[in-house]
């Protein structure tokens, strides 16, 4: 085996090339570049989480804006809902106002109406009254010869105008 | 390949081999050899490929994405292991990773059919020994530096009967001072014992095939079946020996950073 035969010949180079090279792969490249390369993948975890932490930050925004304009819609929504139930109301007194004063009217009217009727018909009725009288008194005279009273006559048609 | 005519060694690939002669320092010769080329070829991939994740866009490129990927498995890996104190060390563990990922890759990569002689550098005990090491004083300095000699409770656990303190505490530090060897060796073992197998598996292929067309295609094909198979697997040791040596470094600092 040359790695053992050769051990006591080669051990002095072999030391000195691996002890240069892996100086110069630790000090150039172990200390030089590495942290570099960390400081990037450093740089770059952070910012990703600063990012998402921005975006989270927005978002907690964005729901508190929703949720206020919910509340205001909510709001403005109830608050118009008031007004359209108290013009509502307003209207509705107002119409009922107007109808009971229409119809107080209404009735002061018929009953005016009916007064008249009643009224008339007293005085048709008096006048048929009169008038069956007279043609009783008429026919009594005609057919009997009788003189009747008008009071008599007028009498006699009223009860039998009763009787119809 | 062949040492001798017809023979093929498969240990071949692990002989360190002199380019230049280079100088002189304790009495060993430092050149620049096969096994210091793949190294730095190795950490020169490293660089580039760490360079097309520098650019720093806040939407990564796929090049960034794969970096960001490797950054970040070590962090999460030590963020679990460690806790948020792991981060300062992830700097060590994501350099041993790396090194010794691209290490384990380039030595399986098919530069031969270039006429190349692919090295694995982590096949070789000296260069993982001194990773090894080098975890293995991390864990110590940072055990004795933040709890002192209170460090010592680290091979007592929780709720031992006071008489058998004395041999558990022994126990447990045999087993601390294990620790070195056994993470040095995993990794020298398991690349050296792949490249073997690729290495003797591909002999069957290419004795077979000269022995005549008939054990060509009794045994070659089959052979040649296997190493595609096994090349397969061999990528996910290099990945999984990697991970396993910085995975154990992160859990004994751990050990040392968190005294149970």
């Amino acid at each position: 085996m040359p790695q053992i035969d050769q051990i006591a010949l080669t051990y002095g180079s072999q030391i000195f090339w691996v002890l240069l090279t892996f100086g110069f792969t630790f000090f150039v490249i172990g200390l030089g570049m590495f942290p570099k390369i960390q400081g990037t993948v450093d740089a770059r975890d952070k910012r990703i989480a600063d990012d998402l932490e921005a975006a989270r930050t927005a978002n907690v925004t964005a729901d508190e804006l929703e949720e206020s304009y919910r509340v205001k819609m909510e709001n403005d929504r109830s608050d118009a809902q008031a007004l359209v139930e108290a013009s509502k109301a307003k209207a509705n007194a107002a119409a009922e106002k107007r109808k009971n004063k229409a119809n107080a009217d209404i009735a002061a009217k018929v009953a005016t109406a009916e007064a008249d009727i009643k009224a008339r018909a007293g005085e048709a009725l008096k006048e048929i009254e009169t008038v069956s009288a007279e043609v009783a008194q008429d026919m009594v005279a005609k057919i009997s010869g009788a003189k009747v009273t008008k009071a008599a006559a007028l009498k006699e048609a009223k009860a039998a105008l009763k009787h119809g | 390949m062949a040492t001798e005519e017809g023979k093929i060694d498969p240990m071949h690939q692990f002989e360190v081999q002199t380019i230049l002669d280079g100088f002189a320092l304790g009495g060993q010769q430092i050149a620049l050899t096969n096994s210091a080329v793949w190294m730095l070829v190795a950490v020169a991939g490293l660089w580039a490929f760490m360079l097309g994740g520098m650019k720093r866009e806040l939407v990564p490129g796929r090049w960034q994405m794969m970096v960001e990927g490797f950054t970040g498995f070590i962090d999460n890996m030590m963020e679990a292991n460690i806790g948020p104190a792991g981060r300062k060390y992830a700097p060590y563990v994501f350099s041993l990773f790396m090194f010794i990922l691209f290490s384990n890759i380039f030595g399986l990569l098919p530069v031969g059919v270039l006429g190349l002689h692919p090295f694995t550098v982590t096949s070789h005990l000296t260069v993982t020994g001194v990773l090894a090491i080098m975890s293995f004083s991390i864990v110590l300095i940072v055990g004795f530096a933040k709890h002192k000699f209170h460090f010592f409770s680290l091979f007592i656990p929780d709720g031992t009967p006071l008489p058998m303190i004395p041999f558990i505490f022994i126990v447990e530090l045999l087993s601390f001072l294990v620790r070195p060897f056994s993470l040095a060796l995993r990794l020298f073992v398991a690349m050296t014992a792949g490249h073997i197998l690729l290495k003797v598996l591909a002999g069957f292929v290419i004795n077979s095939s000269n022995a005549g067309a008939g054990y060509g295609v009794l045994v070659g094909i089959p052979s040649f079946a296997l190493m595609i198979g096994i090349s397969a697997l061999e990528l996910l040791v290099a990945v999984v020996q990697a991970y396993v040596f910085a995975l154990l470094t992160s859990l004994y600092i751990n050990d040392a950073e968190n005294l149970h």
